[in-house]
């Protein structure tokens, strides 16, 4: 299990790849990467702000709940602070799992909750000015089904 | 007490962190305290049903009391993934 915050780009082929070998006892590897994207068309950065320590508590412990709950072999959080442009990766989770059912769950599960329950905020800097992103209310509503 | 801000909250205070000297029983007192300061944070805590709170950096809500706490942090509904 590794849950890592990081300013740093990471390299999500030599990450998967890795999180992939030597399993035994895994036949199902789910990855998961969210991606900044520029929906207007303006977006010149996407500024991400975290709380140091407690942040890297979260995620740690978002990902030990996955791995228990569902009997995950192995479970990988990695999500990125700082100024990044339109196309980079913000984050990525794989899980892994005897089968896929609970590969699947668990990572969605993960992406909830760093949502909505690990500390960062994102500020989009865009040609017309910059804002902090609001959360959604069905952010908020998508942690209830776990 | 160490109180730590984020995001909207930590420009609309001016500071990421500062040192207060309270006798608050719960945070809720402690957001009281800070509304009577100065414009700044009344501005700040002016709606707490849009502000979240971390007392030694775990989620809590605002009656959460402060006894033995060394850390309490503000800040908006994060936004992560």
């Amino acid at each position: 299990m590794r849950a890592v915050v990081q300013q740093d780009p990471f390299d999500f082929g030599a990450e998967a790849a890795r999180f992939a070998a030597d399993r035994r006892v895994s036949g199902a590897i789910v990855t998961f990467t969210g991606v900044v994207r520029d929906v207007a068309g303006t977006l010149e950065a996407m500024e991400i702000e975290h709380y140091p320590g407690m942040t890297e508590t979260a995620l740690t412990a978002m990902a030990e709940e996955a791995v228990t709950r569902w009997s995950l072999e192995d479970a990988l959080v990695i999500h990125r602070h700082g100024r990044l442009a339109p196309g980079e990766m913000i984050m990525m989770v794989a899980t892994a799992a005897p089968h896929r059912k609970d590969a699947f769950e668990a990572a969605e599960f993960l992406m909830d909750y760093l949502k909505s329950r690990a500390p960062f905020w994102k500020r989009e800097v865009t040609s017309e000015g910059a804002g902090w992103v609001a959360a959604k209310e069905t952010d908020e509503d998508a942690l209830k089904r776990w | 007490m160490d109180v730590l801000y984020f995001a909207w909250v930590r420009e609309r205070i001016g500071v990421p962190r500062e040192t207060v000297d309270t006798d608050a029983v719960t945070v809720m007192d402690m957001v009281e305290e800070l509304r009577a300061r100065e414009d700044r944070y009344a501005a700040a805590f002016a709606d707490i049903s849009a502000l979240r709170v971390a007392v030694d950096q775990q989620l809590a809500d605002f009656d959460a009391p402060l006894s033995g706490v060394r850390e309490v942090a503000f800040f908006p509904p994060m936004t992560g993934g």
